[in-house]
C-alpha cells in the first residue's frame, strides 16, 4: 500500500522522472527502460526504445518488447497508460494522425518497419488489425471478405470465392452467413460483425493480427466465441491482444505485458504474471487494487 | 434567506408546481409544427394548381405535342417547350458532369490532406463563392469568360473533330453556360460533401487503412458509399440551382429557340426563355405557354427528385448504409 501511495505521488510529477526515480527503485522493471537488448532480434516483433508523442506529450517511454511468434500476447494496464498507443504503431496506423510521432525502431522478422522506405501498403498487408467496435464497410458480407482479396491478389472469381469461404471458416462464420453473403455486412449482429472484420483481416493472410480491445463492445456469448476464435487462429497468426478484462488475458493469452503510465512494468509467461508478479504494480492492479 | 443544508428539518420546503400554473403546452407545440408543415405542402400544391390554372390555354391548344414541338414563334403563335427543355438538362448535365467530381476531388482534399490552415483558407473561400449573386456570375460570364472560351478553349476543343465541339467559337453557348452553372453548384455540393466525409467514424477509415489500402480506395470503396446518401443530397441542392438557374445562364446561353448538337451554338433554357419573354408576351396564348414552360419545370425538378429517391434506395438497400 505505501509503494503504491509512493508511486502515484511520483507519477504526478511526470511520466519522464517517474521512470528514472522507478529505475533506481525498481530494479526489475528494467526490460522497459534500461538498454535495449542488442544484437538481432529472433521474436516475431521486437520493439527496441520504442517513444511516442501526442505533439509535446510523450505517451510511451523507452518501450522495449518481443512478440512471439505464434502466440498470444495481451497488453494489459489502466486506461490511458499507452496499451492502444503501443499497438499502434506495429502498423503504423497512427501515421494517419498530422501530430502523432514515434521514434526508436519495431522490427518485423527482423526488419524495420519504422524505415521511412518501407512499403505501409504490404506492410498493413502483413499486420492486420480488429478495433473495438466491429467495423464492417458499406458493401455486402462477401465484398467485405473480399475487400483486401481484390486489391492485395490478382485471382478469378472462383479463387475468389474460394478464399472467402476459406476467411469465413476460419473466423468460425461461414455456417452463419453462407446464404446471407449477398446481405449488407452492416445486418449482422455485433459479435457476427466482428468475426466479420476479423475474415476480412486474416483474407488476406496476414503474419500479425493485432486486436485492440476486441470484445468490449459485444455481448458475452459472442464474446466467448470471439476468444475460442484467437485461440484457434494463433495456430496460424501472431496475435497481440490489448484488453481491458484481465480474465480475457489470462484465458487466452500466452505472454501478458502490464503497461503503466507509458512505460512496460512486466513482461512474461502470463501464467507467471497473474500468479507470481515480479512486481507490486502489476499486482495492485490484477488484484484490482487501482486501475 | 440562505439554506441551512445540515439542518433539514428547517428548510424551507418547495413543493412542485401542479394544476393550472404548470400546463404541458406539448399538444399545443405538436399543433404548430403540423400547421408549419402543412403549410409546405400546400404551398407546393398551390404553385402546381396555379400553373395548371394559368397555361390551361396553352394546354389545350398544344396538348401533348408542347413537350415535342420545337419551334416557338410568337409571330403566328406556335409553341412549343422542346429547345428550353433540352437546353436546361443539356446545360444541366455539363454542370453537373463538371461540377461532381471537382466537388468530390476539393472535398477530399480539404478533408484528408490539406493542413488546418489550407483547409480553413480554401472552405472560407468555397463558402465565399457561394454568396456571390447569381448575376455576377452572368456578367462575368458574358465580359470575361465567354471572350476566354472563344479565345483559347473553343479552338482548341474544335480541333478534336467532335460534331459536338463543329460551329464558330462565339464564345457564348451551351458549353459556356454549363460550365458557368458548374461554378455556381460547385461551393454547394463541396460544403455538403466535405462535412459528409467529415462525419465518416476515424474507425472505419482506419480499418480501411489498417487493410493496406491507398486513400483513394478508402474514398471510392468506403468513404464515399458510406455517406452517399449525404452527397447525393448535395449534388441535388446543386441539381435543383442549376436546372432553375436563371441570371447566369440568360446572360451566356445565346437565347435561340433551336436544338443543335454543337455544345458552341447559342441555345436556351426553360428559365432563361422566361426571364427574356415575360414581359414581351401580350397575347393570352403566349403568356400561358410560358407559362406551361413553368409547368415543364416544376415537372422535371419532381421526376428527377423521384428518381433519384427510387436509385438511392436501391444503393441503400444493397451497401446497408442509413437507416
Amino acid at each position: 500500500m505505501m509503494e503504491q501511495r509512493n508511486f502515484r505521488l511520483l507519477g504526478a510529477k511526470g511520466p519522464q522522472e517517474t521512470a528514472n526515480i522507478a529505475w533506481s527503485r525498481k530494479p526489475e522493471i528494467a526490460r522497459s527502460i534500461g538498454p535495449a537488448p542488442s544484437g538481432k532480434p529472433s521474436s516475431k516483433i521486437s520493439s527496441r526504445n520504442v517513444n511516442f508523442y501526442y505533439g509535446d506529450q510523450q505517451a510511451l517511454i523507452n518501450n522495449n518488447l518481443d512478440i512471439a511468434g505464434n502466440k498470444v500476447t495481451a497488453i494489459i494496464g489502466p486506461s490511458g497508460c499507452g496499451k492502444s498507443t503501443h499497438l499502434r504503431t506495429y502498423n503504423r496506423i497512427f501515421e494517419l494522425y498530422r501530430n502523432q510521432r514515434v521514434t526508436g525502431e519495431i522490427f518485423l522478422d527482423g526488419e524495420n518497419i519504422l524505415d521511412s522506405g518501407r512499403d505501409l501498403l504490404e506492410l498493413r498487408r502483413r499486420v492486420g488489425m480488429i478495433f473495438q467496435k466491429p467495423t464492417p464497410f458499406p458493401m455486402s458480407v462477401f465484398d467485405n471478405v473480399a475487400y483486401g482479396l481484390k486489391m492485395h491478389y490478382r485471382m478469378n472469381r472462383h479463387q475468389m470465392s474460394e478464399r472467402v469461404e476459406k476467411a469465413l471458416r476460419q473466423a468460425a462464420l461461414w455456417e452463419e452467413v453462407k446464404d446471407k453473403l449477398d446481405q449488407p455486412g452492416t445486418a449482422l449482429s455485433g459479435g457476427q460483425q466482428q468475426r466479420l472484420c476479423i475474415a476480412r483481416a486474416i483474407a488476406v493472410e496476414p503474419e500479425v493480427v493485432l486486436m485492440d480491445e476486441p470484445t468490449s463492445a459485444i455481448d458475452p456469448v459472442a464474446t466467448a466465441k470471439i476468444e475460442d476464435l484467437i485461440t484457434s487462429l494463433k495456430e496460424n497468426y501472431t496475435i497481440v491482444i490489448v484488453t481491458h478484462n484481465m480474465q480475457q488475458a489470462a484465458r487466452i493469452s500466452d505472454f501478458t505485458a502490464f503497461f503503466y503510465q507509458g512505460l512496460i512494468v512486466e513482461f512474461g509467461a502470463t501464467r507467471k504474471i497473474f500468479t507470481h508478479p515480479s512486481n507490486k504494480q502489476t499486482e495492485d492492479y490484477i488484484t484490482g487494487r487501482f486501475g | 434567506m440562505p439554506i441551512k443544508t445540515d439542518n433539514f428539518a428547517t428548510e424551507e420546503r418547495i413543493s412542485p408546481i401542479r394544476g393550472t400554473k404548470r400546463r404541458n403546452l406539448d399538444p399545443a407545440f405538436r399543433r404548430l409544427t403540423m400547421i408549419c408543415g402543412t403549410l409546405i405542402l400546400l404551398a407546393v400544391a398551390g404553385i402546381f394548381f396555379e400553373l395548371v390554372l394559368e397555361s390551361r390555354p396553352s394546354l389545350e391548344k398544344f396538348g401533348w405535342s408542347f413537350l415535342f414541338t420545337g419551334s416557338w414563334n410568337p409571330v403566328t403563335g406556335e409553341f412549343g417547350a422542346a429547345s428550353s427543355i433540352y437546353g436546361t438538362l443539356v446545360s444541366t448535365l455539363i454542370a453537373m458532369v463538371v461540377a461532381v467530381p471537382m466537388s468530390l476531388v476539393i472535398a477530399l482534399f480539404l478533408v484528408e490532406m490539406a493542413s488546418p490552415g489550407v483547409r480553413r483558407l480554401v472552405g472560407g473561400a468555397i463558402e465565399l463563392l457561394a454568396a456571390i449573386p447569381s448575376i455576377i456570375y452572368g456578367m462575368w460570364g458574358l465580359f470575361v469568360f465567354a471572350p476566354f472560351m472563344a479565345d483559347h478553349v473553343q479552338p482548341f476543343l474544335t480541333e478534336t473533330g467532335l460534331p459536338l465541339f463543329a460551329g464558330p467559337p462565339m464564345g457564348i453557348g451551351m458549353l459556356t453556360a454549363g460550365i458557368i452553372l458548374a461554378l455556381m453548384i460547385l461551393p454547394f455540393i463541396t460544403a455538403v460533401t466535405r462535412d459528409v466525409f467529415t462525419l465518416v467514424p476515424p474507425v472505419l477509415k482506419e480499418s480501411a487503412y489498417g487493410m493496406g489500402s491507398t486513400t483513394w480506395e478508402v474514398t471510392r470503396k468506403v468513404t464515399i458509399p458510406y455517406g452517399i446518401q449525404g452527397i447525393m443530397g448535395g449534388c441535388f441542392l446543386g441539381l435543383g440551382r442549376a436546372i432553375g438557374e436563371t441570371m447566369a445562364v440568360t446572360f451566356v446561353i445565346g437565347n435561340r429557340h433551336e436544338i443543335a448538337l454543337s455544345l458552341f451554338s447559342a441555345g436556351n433554357s426553360i428559365a432563361s426563355t422566361l426571364a427574356n419573354e415575360f414581359t414581351e408576351a401580350a397575347d393570352p396564348v403566349y403568356l400561358s405557354s410560358l407559362v406551361e414552360l413553368g409547368l415543364v419545370l416544376f415537372g422535371l425538378t419532381f421526376l428527377i427528385q423521384i428518381l433519384a429517391q427510387m436509385w438511392l434506395k436501391r444503393v441503400r438497400k444493397k451497401m446497408g448504409t442509413g437507416t
